[in-house]
């Protein structure tokens, strides 16, 4: 039996050919849209089957799709390949074993919203993998699943790769449109959204590469069938990442809702050394820090539950803490990432990073008075709330969580110059 | 002239293929990889060019040079070693990987060893977090990744790359 709906290549050897992919229904539910269903049936299909955003905002996907104008054209799809948030390597897989059910998906979605051109954009650390993409794409238009007149049809579309170059704030999506127009990328001021003005100031779908691999097998099997997995408000499967102190860490497929113990215990294998867990970051970096109880632990990780207690899921990058981990260490580690990252388009998150980096520094070299914890936590209050985009907001999480939740931590190292 | 235009031509109508004939500039980062391949850094010269075939001014493709961590305009060593020492990675041992690997070169993050053929860096999330310590080549002939790595085997990757080089006849 099967076990995969988005890993599939862990079942099916060489997934990542053609060939292969097609003879286990590959394309199928596209050739089925185009020559069967009109766009408006695919979006009412993915509405229906309660799809969610899988690049960390969880946000319905036909929902975003029908917001596109259309009186306005042309209409453009940009898949996001970023993929820089720390802690996050599933998409990485599934562009690398199994590219085809996301190159489907994102012509899935292009078909919904019509587009005729839509684009990937990698981060420029995945050249390897945009090149592989090409040659899919080469291998999908030899195959007539990519050009003019698909299936006989009038509906035409081609997909083109492109590389950002080294800057995580890209993956917001309007930094990613501004560097896929050949700029910096400084996210734009909202609203417009870019389902209104987007790529070209032209009407634009930016999802997430897992997002779109949920595609095929939705526009498959049905909306009803997809609802049987995960729960009522998060349906579906999802890849959690799952890092740092654990003895298997790695891309676990899992239906949404699954608990953090059995990602932890049962997949992940336990702690390291069998220590005693101190706390989870769901999100990746841009988590706020939830001490690992034993009710944390029962939680299921769908997007409402995992919020309640503390922390948005994200893009579930799921990183473990042990007791080994010391908070003021790890808040420098987060603080020197975000202020390496931040664009600097704003005052309060380029200072405030500057200075989170700075004071986490004298703190984690145990060179800080009492004090610096305090200002420390003032400069959190300074960032948050105030930031342009949700990077700043970000920056803070882990930094303002571990001097909340575990402050003896931090006071343990400010402490000690004064005895 | 245009050295680079005339040079890679059919590679730059490739590209600039990808993008609608009135937005040029969308070319401009696959330009800046393309003639970064050359030398391993972007010359004044090769960012005169772009700007001429993007139809931006100069200064504005400097400063996208200047925003991307993986634009380089100043020559590095041949090869950059980039470790990540992000959190996830730190949890595992990629600090003391990096440390550990710079004692036995003789030299410190940030560096480029004596003969001038590799530069250690430390660099944030490369979204392997789950194979580390880790690290990525850059090399003019692109990008390497290696995943559970040790002193050992790094060592002998560096090894592997000299080889490769005086096999070359040594043209660094
Ligand atoms: C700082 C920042 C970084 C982000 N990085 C990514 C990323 O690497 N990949 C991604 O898909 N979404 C990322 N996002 C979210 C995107 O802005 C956007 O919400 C998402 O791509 C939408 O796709 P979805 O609806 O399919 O999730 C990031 C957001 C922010 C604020
Ligand atoms: S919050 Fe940070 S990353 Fe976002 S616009 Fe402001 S400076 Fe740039
Ligand atoms: S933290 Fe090193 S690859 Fe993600």
């Amino acid at each position: 039996m099967n076990k995969y709906i988005l890993l599939r290549h862990r079942d099916i050897p060489n997934l990542k050919d053609l060939q292969i992919y097609q003879e286990n229904g590959g394309f199928a539910a596209f050739r089925k849209i185009v020559t069967g269903l009109t766009p408006d049936q695919v979006m009412q299909e993915v509405k229906a089957s309660g799809l969610r955003g899988r690049g960390g905002a969880g946000f319905p996907t036909g929902v975003k799709w029908s917001f596109l104008p259309t009186n306005l054209w042309p209409h453009y799809v940009v898949a996001n390949a970023d993929e820089s948030e720390p802690g996050t390597f599933k998409d990485r897989e599934i562009l690398e074993e199994n590219p085809y059910q996301f190159l489907e998906g994102l012509a899935i979605a292009s078909y919904a919203v019509q587009a005729n051109t839509s684009y990937v954009y990698l981060r420029g650390e995945f050249d390897p993998l945009a090149a592989g993409l090409d040659r899919c794409i080469a291998a999908m238009e030899a195959a007539g699943l990519l050009g003019d007149n698909l299936f006989g049809t009038s509906y035409s579309l081609r997909l083109h790769t492109h590389l950002g170059a080294g800057a995580y704030v890209c993956g917001e999506e309007t930094a990613l449109l501004e560097s896929l127009e050949g700029r910096r990328g400084l996210p734009r001021l909202r609203p417009p959204f870019p389902a209104v003005v987007g790529l070209y100031g032209k009407p634009t779908v930016i999802n997430n590469v897992e997002t779109l691999t949920n595609l095929p097998p939705i526009l498959e099997n049905g909306a009803t069938w997809y609802r049987t997995i995960g729960t009522e408000k998060s349906p579906g499967p999802k890849v959690f990442c799952l890092s740092g102190r654990v003895k298997q860490p790695g891309n676990y497929e899992m239906p949404l809702g699954t608990t953090f113990r059995k990602l932890i215990y049962e997949y992940g294998g336990g702690i390291l050394d069998d220590r005693p867990i101190k706390a989870i970051m769901p999100a990746g970096a841009s988590s706020a820090l939830i001490p690992a109880t034993e009710a944390v632990l029962d939680t299921p990780m769908d997007y409402e539950a995992v919020a309640q207690v503390g922390s948005p899921l994200g893009s579930a990058s799921v990183i473990i803490l042990d007791d080994t981990v010391r908070m003021d260490w790890l808040a420098n580690k987060t603080a020197h990432f975000f202020s390496h990252e931040s664009c600097g388009k704003c005052t309060p998150c380029r200072e405030g990073t500057y200075w989170m980096a700075h004071l986490t520094d004298r703190i984690a070299a145990g060179k800080a008075e009492a004090q610096d914890v305090e200002l420390l936590h003032d400069v959190t209050s300074q960032i948050q709330g105030k930031c342009f985009c949700a990077l700043g907001e970000f920056s803070i999480m882990a930094v303002r969580s571990g001097i909340e939740l575990f402050r003896a931590d931090f006071d343990a190292r400010a402490k000690r110059v004064e005895s | 002239m245009n050295q680079l235009a005339t040079k890679y031509k059919d590679e730059i109508s490739r590209i600039m293929a990808k993008y609608p004939p009135e937005y040029r500039r969308s070319a401009v980062m696959p330009l800046l990889y393309l003639a970064q391949r050359e030398m391993g850094y972007l010359t004044d010269e090769a960012m005169q060019e772009i700007a001429e075939i993007t139809e931006m001014g100069v200064t504005e493709v400097a400063s996208i040079v200047g925003f991307y961590t993986l634009f380089h305009d100043q020559p590095g060593g041949k090869y950059r070693m980039q470790v990540c020492t992000d959190l996830p990675c730190a949890l595992r041992g990629a600090d003391r990987f990096l440390e550990e690997l710079c004692q036995n070169l003789g030299i410190q993050p940030g560096e480029t060893t004596p003969d001038g053929l590799l530069q250690i860096e430390e660099v944030k999330c490369l979204a392997a977090c789950h194979r580390a310590p880790m690290y990525q080549v850059q090399s003019p002939e692109g990008l390497t990744f290696y995943e559970h790595q040790t002193v050992e085997s790094a060592l002998e990757v560096i090894a592997g790359l000299r080889a490769s080089e005086q096999g070359k006849g040594g043209q660094a």
